[in-house]
């Protein structure tokens, strides 16, 4: 693989109790361009690098939100403004959100899924005239735990969220992220769908947009497995015949369903 | 492919639709009214046309619990169609709420006088049931928590 | 085979010698067969004494064993515990450095130690394919591996066709061997009969051509390519194993949920020799050194296998939990998802996991036993 190259951390703007949102500047050379849906190798120095969904794209300036579940991404929820990381990138396939031109969006994320996401709605609201109507649904475990909170895009009319488990000061929606399709507006055949969130969320989400009439070529999924190269070369990363650094992380429904049936596939 | 139509209504055949609904009259709540209490005769039930209640449960040394909320489409209620016709859960309005409301009672009595219509709308009631089940036992799983956590290890 | 395409010619005992010779003198590092602790070990030669003439091997499943040689032979063996992805595509190879400088900067270097010209001497047929299939997936893809690159590029492969296969070799099932196909600087054959212990040569590049020319030799004679034909011809006959003729790409996706998974998970130990032994696994996993002052830190990368339980894994757990997805997906990759990954199969039919099996599981044998139980399911008959 090729060698990471060095991005400062410019900006720390948001935390939630185990997640961090981090602001990456390239020191010297910056990276080809990414697009919403791909992802960066970031490496925590001495620690090790992990796969990170770009959730902010700002010219060579990218945003990702960490979640600390081991010590590649503990260490990198730690970074402060300042700090030094190396980042390889971008890798593979993207949300492809210029191809749903002309159709209504709906956007559904679940828990840290909404990472991914972000950088597609925040490129579907610059350009509303060129798509149909944008829904976002978003499911979290607690609504400490909502990503993004303050961000201008929440407050828009089709952002709709849902916990799990309410605190007493909460008085939206408790419940499953499925039930807030009842509520988005979309036409199903004319609709192009992005799905990232746990497995199971990603499959009775889909199978419930395929139920009500939307093309499973047009549900767009992000999967996750381990990754090491990014590149297409150690092979952790395999889901049957995907590779997912390479054929994904985004993938058509009508691909990952069939793989998703396999236990430890 | 089926198109599905929306709500507890929609899963109903036409005929049997405008049979519940010969049962129906048009109520509305205040947001903050508390419909219902746990515990209470679940003596009537709701289709809900707007707004958002939320369920929950008492449990001592919290305010009451939200487990869960429902809007626009969902039937409020289903207690009313097995013994001991009590509630199992408290509902309150989260904003103003208009709905359809029904007389379990008289529903009931529909039951033996056209065992058709009961099976149906006995379907429906068990559909929602089954639905919110799953749902729940997914966030049982607490898939969205830390690694670990919902029980299981890894 | 189209013996006539370029520069043909017949060498002696002295030619192998002068060939190994001829390619340090070129400053390449000659890696050959050699006996070693009971093997057929891959090691640096420096001439053609050390090459292990007399030498043959009995392999079956789970079974290796040297045995000597009356005729003296130098290549009447097969397949050694090593392939040449030990030196193409090693076990440990450091990819970068890592400096954090006093300011908090962050100092990468890309690992530039040039690597050793090679020059591979004794590759058959199946392992100058898996090769390819190697080259095919570190290097054609959007992005190359420029450690695999650097040691590949200008590696001269002297390859040699098989004319004694081993009880556990089906590179005909695979369209692989045991005539040798196009990707070789050099070809030999060896001869031996009457006429004397001999190898007809074939030059398949440049360099090959300006190598055969400095070796004593003599023109290839028509006798000695008949034999050197008929040998490969014969040996073609002679494989201990095959696969179904079957799409296996096809037979692999349909038999996800076959019973026979169950049947070989009771026998695999998961112990992962197949992965190290096969000549075009490459899986790889990533590991971050670091020095005792912390401001120093290194990539390095080794061989991985997908036997191992955290091979692949989510924060929640291994994905591959049990023996028994391990093992199929292992098998189903090498044999069908490669197809869709890389454009051709993963297997070269060598036999080396079948070989080194402790449990002596084999490969071709699975592929036979999911065949049986697909056709069995598909004719409605009940299955055991």
């Amino acid at each position: 693989m090729t060698a990471p190259v060095p991005y400062r951390v410019v900006a720390h703007p948001a935390d939630t109790p185990d997640t961090a949102t981090i602001v990456l500047q390239p020191v010297r050379t910056a990276l080809p361009p990414f697009t919403p849906g791909q992802f960066a190798m970031v490496y925590a120095f001495g620690v090790g690098d992990i796969p990170l969904s770009v959730s902010g794209i700002d010219g060579h300036r990218l945003t990702h939100t960490v979640r600390a579940v081991g010590a590649v991404s503990g260490a990198l929820h730690g970074v402060r403004p300042g700090l030094t990381v190396g980042v390889r990138g971008p890798f593979g396939t993207g949300w492809e959100l210029p191809e749903a031109a002309g159709r209504d969006l709906l956007v559904v994320a679940g828990g840290i899924g909404l990472a991914p996401l972000r950088p597609l709605v925040l490129a579907a609201l610059a350009e509303p005239e060129r798509y149909g109507r944008l829904n976002v649904l978003i499911g979290a475990r607690a609504p400490g735990e909502l990503l993004y909170p303050d961000e201008p895009w929440q407050a828009a009319a089709r952002v709709l969220a849902t916990v799990d488990r309410p605190d007493p000061a909460w008085t939206g929606e408790v419940g499953v992220v499925t039930t807030l399709i009842d509520r988005a507006a979309f036409d199903p055949p004319r609709t192009t769908a992005f799905i990232c969130g746990p497995e199971p969320m990603i499959r009775a989400t889909a199978d419930d947009l395929v139920h009500r009439g939307v093309d499973p070529d047009r549900i767009r999924v992000s999967l996750e497995r381990t990754m090491h190269c990014g590149t297409g070369h150690c092979g952790h990363c395999q889901l049957g015949p995907l590779l997912l650094c390479r054929d994904g992380p985004v993938v058509s429904w009508t691909r990952a369903e069939p793989l998703l049936m396999v236990r430890e596939l | 492919m089926t198109v599905v139509r929306h709500g507890f209504l929609g899963a109903l055949t036409p005929a049997h639709r405008d049979r519940l609904l010969a049962f129906a009259h048009e109520a509305s709540f205040p947001g903050g009214t508390r419909i219902f209490e746990e515990g209470g005769t679940a003596d009537r039930f709701w289709i809900v046309r707007s707004g958002l209640v939320a369920l929950d449960v008492h449990v001592p040394g919290r305010r009451a619990a939200v487990v869960e909320t429902l809007g626009q489409g969902e039937l409020l209620g289903w207690s009313w169609l097995f013994e001991p016709y009590r509630w199992h859960l408290g509902a309150q309005c989260r904003d103003d709420v208009t709905a359809y409301e029904f007389d379990a009672e008289l529903v009931r009595v529909v039951y033996d006088e056209d065992p058709a219509f009961g099976l149906a709308l006995t379907h429906c009631v068990a559909q929602v049931i089954a639905r919110r089940l799953k749902a729940t036992r997914t966030r049982l799983l607490d898939l969205y928590g830390p690694p670990g956590s919902g029980g299981g290890t890894p | 085979m189209a013996d006539d395409d370029g520069v043909v010619a017949v060498i002696d005992k002295d030619g192998l010698d002068a060939l190994v010779a001829v390619l340090a003198a070129r400053g390449r590092t000659v890696i050959g067969p050699t006996v070693r602790d009971g093997a057929i070990v891959l090691a640096e030669i420096s001439g053609g004494a050390e090459l292990p003439y007399g030498w043959g091997v009995e392999l079956e499943a789970g079974t290796y064993r040297l045995v000597a040689r009356e005729d003296g032979a130098a290549f009447a063996h097969s397949a050694g515990p090593q392939s040449w992805k030990t030196f193409l595509h090693p076990p440990r190879v450091r990819e970068w450095r890592a400096d954090r400088t006093a300011d908090g900067e962050l100092v990468i270097t890309p690992e530039a130690t040039p690597s050793p010209s090679y020059a591979f001497l004794g590759v058959r047929p199946c392992d100058l394919r898996a090769i390819a299939v190697q080259d095919r997936v570190l290097t054609g893809g959007r992005h190359a591996d420029p450690g695999y690159r650097g040691r590949r590029t200008g590696a001269f492969l002297v390859a040699v066709e098989c004319t004694e296969p081993g009880a556990t070799c089906f590179c005909v099932s695979m369209g692989t061997g045991p005539a040798v196909g196009p990707g070789f600087d050099l070809a030999l054959t060896e001869v031996l009969d009457a006429d004397g212990h001999r190898f007809l040569v074939r030059a398949g590049s440049g360099e090959g051509e300006a190598v055969l020319a400095e070796l004593p030799s003599r023109v290839a004679d028509t006798a000695t390519r008949t034999a050197a034909r008929d040998r490969v011809a014969e040996a073609a006959d002679r494989m201990g194993r095959s696969m179904p003729l079957v799409d296996l790409q096809v037979l692999m996706r349909e038999t996800l949920d076959a019973e026979r998974w169950d049947d070989v998970t009771a026998r695999c130990l998961t112990c992962g020799n197949c992965t190290m032994v096969c000549p075009t696994c490459f899986c790889t996993t990533a590991e971050d050194v670091t020095d005792l002052t912390g401001d120093h830190a290194e990539r390095w990368r080794h061989w991985e296998s997908c036997f191992d339980r955290d091979f692949t894994h989510l924060p929640t757990g291994p994905v591959r939990d049990s023996p028994r997805s391990r093992y199929r997906q292992w098998a189903t990759h090498k044999l069908g998802t490669w197809y869709d990954q890389f454009g051709s199969s993963g297997c070269v039919g060598c036999g080396r996991c079948i070989v080194w099996c402790p449990v002596g599981i084999d490969i071709t044998e699975e592929a036979h036993a999911l065949n049986r139980e697909r056709e069995r399911g598909s004719s409605g008959e009940a299955t055991g």
